[in-house]
């Protein structure tokens, strides 16, 4: 690192209130939303339809995970969509699993009683 | 950030090197690729908690005389019941302020990413400690949440087994389990355990920048994109216990 040592360091700048306010709105939102799914597990009755909104909460929380915090969202439009569509294909082989266990429980209960 | 100014008859050049064309360096370019493949591997492990799940009898009384049994797979509000130093019954008050901790410790990261974009070496170190902080607050909440899984509870599960044996359970392991299916602490084990490992290398990360950002290393680079780099990994490791207290803790 010796010789580094001299290189010009950049200017300080002050802080930006409008991104910090951002920030803080994020995180709000993050909060309720985990809030909410907290208090739906134990107000409302298993089934598809909960699990369902578990699972589109789940995806708004990664919304503003990914699109804000991890900045994905002001990215340029190539590199969101090489993110985007690889995890298209994952959710797909997610929902395929998931429909192939139940075909698997019935098979195994048909076979060994 | 190299600034390459590019005509539009110049467009060739984009993809012809020395220009990035999609305005990431290739480091972050890496981090962002390097995380997709992370994410294929963490969802190989939800679809099978999945299909395990389904490939398994379910829970058919309500949920108010829910008893572990090795016979259906439990409901995780009836498991995950204990919160440090009372003895009272909290289900999944300790996994939703272990949520929390690890959602705050992302924002102070976004902080410390957004004060390395002005160059404030103070508000970076002061970030990048307060995530590390949170990092190990979670990390020590995983740690008591595993030990009080393999304790297990007071009286334990007896089970008879179809050759007559009959067998008496205290907590989990990865072969016996009083919670139900075996599959169902295997899991737990697993996947929590893969994705604390995260966290513990991302703490380490997080240190060793932290480390850097004091001892002035980026300041003297005039760049602190190494910190906005660990705050890609970390945010994922964020979002990926998201996944997991939706799927493994709620539903």
């Amino acid at each position: 690192m010796g010789h580094a040592q001299h290189a010009h360091s950049a200017e300080v700048q002050p802080r930006d209130p409008a991104k910090v306010k951002q920030i803080l709105k994020v995180t709000i939102i993050l909060a309720i939303l985990t809030a909410i799914e907290f208090i739906l597990a134990f107000t409302v009755g298993r089934g598809y339809l909960l699990t369902t909104v578990f699972v589109l909460l789940t995806f708004v929380k990664t919304f503003y995970i990914v699109g804000e915090f991890m900045h994905l969202k002001y990215e340029t439009k190539i590199l969101i969509w090489a993110i985007i569509l690889p995890t298209l294909f994952i959710m797909w082989l997610i929902l395929a699993m998931l429909i192939e266990s139940n075909h698997m429980f019935e098979a195994i209960k048909s076979i060994f009683g | 950030m190299a600034t390459a100014v590019i005509n539009e008859n110049e467009n060739k050049a984009l993809w012809a090197g020395g220009a990035e064309p999609l305005k990431a360096s290739y480091g972050k370019l890496m981090m962002w690729f390097f995380l997709l493949s992370d994410a294929l591997t963490f969802s190989g492990l939800l679809v099978t908690y999945g299909f395990a799940r389904y490939a398994h009898k379910a829970y058919t009384g309500t949920v108010q005389d829910f008893i572990p049994s090795i016979e259906y797979w439990p409901i995780p509000e009836k498991i995950f019941t204990h919160i440090p130093f009372f003895h009272i019954d909290a289900p999944l008050v300790f996994v939703g302020l272990m949520t929390f901790i690890l959602i705050l410790s992302s924002v102070t990261m976004v902080l410390a990413v957004e004060a390395g974009h002005r160059n404030d070496k103070k508000d970076v170190q002061k970030w990048m400690l307060w995530t590390v902080l949170g990092g190990i607050a979670f990390l020590s909440c995983q740690a008591w949440e595993w030990m009080i899984f393999i304790t297990g509870s007071t009286d334990g599960l007896i089970v008879n087994d179809p050759d007559g044996t009959v067998r008496h359970i205290f907590g989990a392991n990865l072969i016996h389990n009083e919670y139900g299916p075996r599959l169902f602490a295997d899991l737990f084990f697993f996947i929590t355990g893969f994705h604390g490992t995260h966290v513990l290398s991302g703490v380490i990360i997080n240190i060793i920048v932290f480390y850097n950002v004091a001892v002035g290393t980026y300041e003297r680079l005039g760049s602190y994109e190494m910190v906005e780099k660990v705050g890609l990994y970390w945010h994922f490791i964020d979002l990926v216990w998201v996944f997991v207290f939706t799927f493994y803790y709620l539903v």
